[in-house]
């Protein structure tokens, strides 16, 4: 096992931030914390990359214990922090140079790990840190998490605020690092790149509620979800929300997801209830499970 | 109130123009942030504001709410010229981003109290809203707690209530939703659409893309122009793909 967590608790205060969670991440997977912003991710990352004490649990990264062994875990995982965390006012290349000077390496002797990455920003490395834009930065934090070649790379909502081109280009990079061998923990509010993770755990206020891969925790779901959308589609979502045996009615990009209480739920008498509300191009089929209809059902 | 007024509109019937932006350039040194863009937002309107990061899209939306100065090309917002006019544009919007909301260490009361205040309204009138809004977001039992202790999307559907307290013409928000839950994410958009049916025009920023399909029309920047704008089902159909993130894929070469 890369990371063993076992029953963490930690408190600020009165306030429980995460609550005696446990999971544990095999050697090489990609294995991801799924929640949105106040369910206790960071927390987690802070404990894992010692730079906070648990109140209770225990847990190992790369085999060392993250409160005895705390040394060692430094040197051995890379972590880049959810805020930027980068010396602004150094520029690209100082940057680097200074994190592999701290770990005793240097920028060629793990250059082959980062290539890919320092080749987009190499353009730029004599612009100060915080000239860049937000999308390089991120690809520069990400250097510098791994110019010491660590075994766990620790990600902290890499990708929040970026848009959707960069996060797929940073996802798969993501995919590349995996190969090499390296073990990823990732946090991301974003539930579409869940389902690029090996393994998710979903989170919510301080407690891990499921942990599975992405296909299994989409296969579990028991309930029937429906596509549905017409002309108006906020009039649409008001009058759903009034049908009798309504579950559940969430806005689903284009569609309006819509689940029924009744086992026996015909599509039809739904379609008929909207005809009379007066709607128009009313369309109702079955929709595809995601893992944000999953985590939304929790 | 003037607000009640604009409710006998039904929205999408009435095309009055509430931005008008003809040939807008930003310069900064030799780089074109924004590029000769024009284009029109319509009153009550949802208008979603897309494009990469580094495209020029928050160089633009400066321009638009008075604080960053055109080095060519016009703007009308509200009536107001964004060159010559910008303290009547102030007035005239909203303005919320995940960045800047609100104070962290200001209670709920003391912020609606602050902005009220900067936004010109008298003790009564803050009094008014300051209980109407506290109800309507069901945050009785929590008006005397610091901001900074409030979830993220409690936070974002505050501070989008307090941007509309002094009744804006137009709301600009820049990516509000960003880190929210999905539930929350999903009831802000609700407040978004009731307050566009009242009549106020929304100009939105977003990284959902899911929540690009809930705008009236989306504009998507590259390299500081508009390579597109019409309703998420034109676009769609345009390029042949069946969402808005495809849509995107196609469209937001990344420049950097």
């Amino acid at each position: 096992m890369s990371i063993q967590v076992q029953n963490i608790s930690k408190s600020y205060n009165k306030i429980k931030a995460v609550e005696a969670i446990s999971f544990e991440v095999k050697e090489g997977e990609l294995f991801g914390l799924i929640g949105p912003d106040g369910a206790g991710k960071t927390t987690i990352f802070r404990i894992l990359t010692t730079l906070l004490l648990a109140n209770e649990g225990s847990a190992t990264v790369a085999g060392y214990d993250v409160v005895k062994e705390y040394k060692a875990i430094r040197n051995s995982v890379g972590y880049m922090p959810g805020k930027f965390s980068l010396y602004q006012d150094l520029s690209v290349e100082e940057n680097l140079t200074f994190f592999a000077t701290i770990f005793g390496t240097t920028i060629e002797e793990n250059y082959d790990l980062i290539k890919d990455i320092y080749i987009q920003i190499e353009p730029f490395k004599t612009r100060r840190a915080g000239a860049l834009s937000g999308g390089m930065k991120q690809k520069l934090a990400l250097c510098c998490a791994l110019i010491h070649k660590p075994k766990v790379l620790f990600l902290d909502e890499p990708t929040t605020g970026v848009d959707p081109v960069s996060r797929k280009e940073f996802w798969e990079m993501l995919k590349r690092l995996q190969q090499k061998g390296i073990t990823i923990l990732v946090s991301t509010p974003y539930m579409d790149e869940a389902a690029l993770c090996d393994r998710i755990a979903l989170i919510q206020k301080g407690s891990i509620l499921k942990i599975d891969s992405p296909e299994n925790i989409i296969k579990d779901y028991h309930r029937i979800i429906y596509d549905v959308k017409a002309k108006n589609m906020h009039q649409l979502i008001l009058d759903l929300q009034h049908y009798p045996s309504q579950y559940s009615v969430f806005a689903f990009g284009e569609y309006i997801h819509y689940i029924d209480k009744k086992a026996d739920f015909n599509p039809k008498d739904l379609a008929t209830y909207l005809t009379h509300k007066k709607h128009q191009e009313i369309i109702v089929q079955p929709a595809i499970t995601t893992i944000e209809d999953v985590f939304m059902d929790l | 109130m003037v607000k009640k007024k604009t409710n006998i509109f039904l929205r999408g019937m009435n095309k009055e123009k509430i931005i008008t932006v003809q040939n807008l350039t930003k310069q900064f040194g030799s780089f074109t942030a924004v590029n000769n863009i024009s284009f029109d937002v319509y009153k009550g309107e949802i208008f979603g504001f897309l494009g990469a990061n580094g495209a020029g899209k928050t160089t633009a939306m400066k321009m638009l709410i008075g604080i960053s100065k055109p080095t060519s090309g016009e703007a009308l917002v509200a009536g107001f010229d964004v060159k010559t006019h910008t303290e009547m544009v102030k007035k005239s919007i909203g303005y919320m981003s995940q960045k800047f909301s609100m104070y962290d260490d200001l209670t709920i009361k003391e912020n609606i109290t602050f902005f009220g205040g900067i936004y010109g309204l008298d003790r009564s009138q803050i009094k008014e809203k300051t209980t109407r809004l506290v109800a309507e977001l069901g945050l009785e039992d929590t008006i005397d707690k610091l901001v900074g202790s409030l979830p993220l999307g409690w936070k974002q559907k505050l501070s989008f209530s307090v941007a509309l307290l002094h009744e804006p013409k137009i709301v600009f928000l820049d990516e509000p939703t960003g880190g929210v839950d999905p539930i929350t994410r999903r009831q802000f958009w609700e407040m978004i659409y009731a307050e566009a049916h009242k009549g106020t025009t929304i100009f939105v920023t977003t990284h959902y893309m899911d929540e690009a399909e809930y705008c009236d029309r989306v504009s998507i920047m590259v390299e500081g122009v508009i390579e597109a704008l019409d309703t998420p089902k034109n676009l769609k159909t345009k390029y042949n793909v069946a969402s808005m993130n495809e849509v995107f894929l196609k469209l937001a070469r990344n420049v950097e």
